[in-house]
């Protein structure tokens, strides 16, 4: 395969060099248990409490607010099982229909159990409408768990102004905040979420560690449930080399402030400026106006995104597909059917997604590859002959 | 990401016989947008000896659907419009080194579009399932109705719902329809099974009953045992009852009510016959 060009960042990123290289120490010499007696493990917490005064930076939060968990999805099956718990009399739960799966089918499998959730719909641009929110708070709402950005369109909701209107309601707020680390604000002064997720591997820290925020005086009984670590709110050893690398991942976020953001913002239009501009029929799916520097969400109608995938991959190109044939399960993107991207588009949308270590030479190289690709295939569909000139 | 075969990722990275034929003979369309797959095959074919001068194909589908149209072309190309009909999906898989599971049903696809094809040059309205007398919609999300489910199950002896889905998409969405499949399924393996039991429709003797338990044992069970260091014992056959003793090993293993029920009685049942039981003798 020639040289990898990888625009999957909102599937998983790179680990950064120095994250690597503050990680290694700890899979190596430094191998003890932070809770062991002997100095030889039990300096180990001080590494795991810098790491974590590192991540509450990123919040503005405090220390002792941050959790380690194994990853965005036990952060997010924590949060929600965790106040569920803590207020077992309240039975309904309020979160959208464009949620990731670790929320989306953790709530399907609550109904199961007797809960009742609302899931809020959005319009064609992927956008919430706050009323709806009001509107679907019941007195025994006991949770809104609603995301900062969506993964798929990198669609931002106003997570601000979710959070106060729980908070006027009574009622917690989780926001799964996986994919805002480095392009979006985490300031929790003035996000009034109760609990937040986040994971390592989106933000080039390693896979298998995770964060959940959870602001002081939240009501919250243990997901895991095992030894004293964290404070008792999760139990097991922790995974220092992991929780340190986040630490460093995090701070780097904060050192490259917005200027990283602009960064890559600024590739991600260049591309879809391209893409506009070169190939014909296509149209971009998400808020035009409050969407994550990151993602670049393209339809391109009357082909299949299996098919550009593959094309893509060849030329070592790496990107996602919300077509039906991607996802296993026969199903087209639960997101981009939310929204009403008719069928013609929503089989041929592609993800580009970016991180700070893309360039711009190699955006020129994904749109030189591109348009011959999407022809080839079009030229190939019994629908591209016949569509609607 | 997909295991493809070698020569799936050749026939979608060069695909054969792409396009459309100008004044065709015979068309056959399948598939949908909604579906997010659908395949156009135009033919060629000689009036005098019905044989299928030219096929092309146009495609809106992944990559083994369009692999799928590919081989499809060229198997065909060649052969009479009646030889051409034999051909079933298994064997457009089997020519692409084989499909994953998943992706099956985009050799359906290929063997549907081909009937179609054919429907249309004999003059027959292209039959879409819907319109299929008798035929009832099982799964309302694909639109796929009893009768190809009971088609695919019988052709491709399907034992699961995943599997039907796999085959056919149907059940692939909601999953309301999860059950009816569950009783197609059911229904057409009893079908199956009659037919098998008419075909040999002799009554097994005592005599025959024996030899195949012995030829059981000794083909599918024992070699099995002997791997974990066991073995076992026929002691005796009484009726439609075996009795056995298990040895080496096998003997007061943990597992040894497992291992006569799921292993050395589903042989029995699938070797010698369907209702025989299997009974351990201890010392």
């Amino acid at each position: 395969m020639s040289e990898v060009i990888y625009l999957d960042n909102n599937a998983t990123t790179a680990v950064a060099p120095e994250v690597l290289e503050a990680i290694l120490p700890y899979y190596r010499e430094q191998y003890g248990n932070p809770s062991s007696m002997h100095t030889f493990g039990g300096r180990l917490a001080h590494d795991v409490q810098r790491a974590r005064a590192q991540v509450a930076a990123l919040f503005q939060a405090q220390d002792t607010e941050i959790v380690f968990t194994s990853c965005g999805t036990e952060s997010d099956n924590a949060a929600i099982r965790g106040v569920l718990e803590a207020y077992p009399d309240k039975r309904h739960i309020v979160t959208t229909r464009v949620e990731h799966p670790a929320v989306l089918s953790l709530c399907r499998h609550l109904e199961k159990r007797g809960y009742r959730v609302a899931y809020l719909a959005v319009d064609n641009q992927g956008r919430l409408d706050l009323d709806a929110l009001r509107q679907a708070i019941q007195p025994d709402t006991v949770l809104v768990s609603i995301m900062y950005a969506n993964n798929e369109t990198g669609t931002v909701f106003p997570v601000a102004k979710i959070g106060e209107i729980a908070k006027e309601r009574g009622v917690a707020f989780h926001c799964d905040a996986v994919q805002a680390p480095g392009k979006l604000s985490l300031d929790l002064r003035r996000i009034p979420a109760d609990l937040v997720s986040i994971s390592g591997h989106k933000l080039h820290a390693p896979k298998g560690v995770g964060v959940l925020y959870i602001r002081r005086g939240t009501r919250f009984v243990p997901f895991i449930i095992g030894g004293h670590q964290e404070r008792g709110r999760r139990g097991g050893t922790e995974n220092v080399a992991g929780i340190v690398g986040l630490g460093r991942a995090c701070e780097l976020v904060l050192q490259k402030g917005e200027k990283e953001t602009h960064y890559i913002a600024g590739l991600r239009d260049r591309l879809e400026q391209g893409i506009l501009e070169k190939i014909p029929e296509v149209s971009i799916n998400g808020d035009s106006e409050h969407r994550l520097a990151s993602t670049c969400n393209v339809s391109f109608s009357y082909i299949e995104g299996e098919a550009i995938l593959l094309k893509l991959s060849e030329q070592g190109i790496c990107a996602s597909s919300g077509s039906a044939c991607t996802s296993g399960s026969l199903e087209p993107s639960h997101v981009l059917r939310a929204m009403g991207v008719p069928f013609i588009s929503i089989h041929g949308s592609i993800r580009f997604s970016f991180s700070r270590y893309n360039t711009q030479a190699e955006v020129d190289r994904v749109l030189k590859a591109l348009p011959p690709i999407i022809a080839e295939l079009r030229s190939m569909s019994p629908f591209w002959a016949n569509r609607p000139k | 990401m997909w295991d493809y075969s070698e020569k799936v990722k050749d026939h979608f990275t060069h695909p054969h016989n792409v396009g459309e034929i100008v004044n065709p003979d015979a068309v056959g369309e399948v598939g949908s947008l909604v579906c997010g797959d659908a395949l156009k095959l135009f033919l060629k074919v000689d009036s005098r000896t019905e044989k299928i001068s030219e096929a092309k194909f146009q495609t809106f589908g992944c990559g083994s659907a369009i692999a799928s149209s590919s081989i499809l072309t060229d198997m065909i190309i060649g052969k009479t419009l009646a030889e051409a009909s034999r051909i079933t999906n298994r064997d457009i898989a089997e020519a692409l080194g084989g499909l994953p599971q998943e992706k099956m049903h985009c050799s359906v696809m290929g063997m549907e579009a081909l009937e179609a094809a054919i429907a249309n040059y004999r003059g027959q309205a292209a039959a879409s399932h819907e319109e299929e007398e008798g035929a009832e919609i099982v799964c309302k999300c694909f639109g796929v109705t009893d009768r190809k489910i009971e088609r695919a199950v019988r052709e491709n002896r399907l034992k699961t719902v995943e599997e039907v889905t796999n085959y056919t998409k149907a059940g692939g969405a909601c999953a309301s329809c999860h059950w009816k499949i569950d009783e197609i399924i059911r229904r057409v393996w009893q079908d199956m099974g009659d037919q098998a039991q008419k075909a040999a429709e002799k009554p097994m003797t005592n005599l025959r009953r024996m030899q195949l338990v012995q030829e059981t044992l000794d083909r599918e069970v024992r070699p099995e045992l002997k791997k974990d260091g066991g073995g076992l014992e026929l002691v005796d056959i009484e009726g439609k009852v075996v009795k056995v003793r298990l040895l080496g090993m096998c003997a007061g293993c943990q597992v040894a009510n497992f291992t006569l029920r799921d292993m050395v009685g589903k042989k029995l049942r699938e070797f010698v016959e369907p209702d025989i039981e299997v009974v351990e003798i201890k010392e």
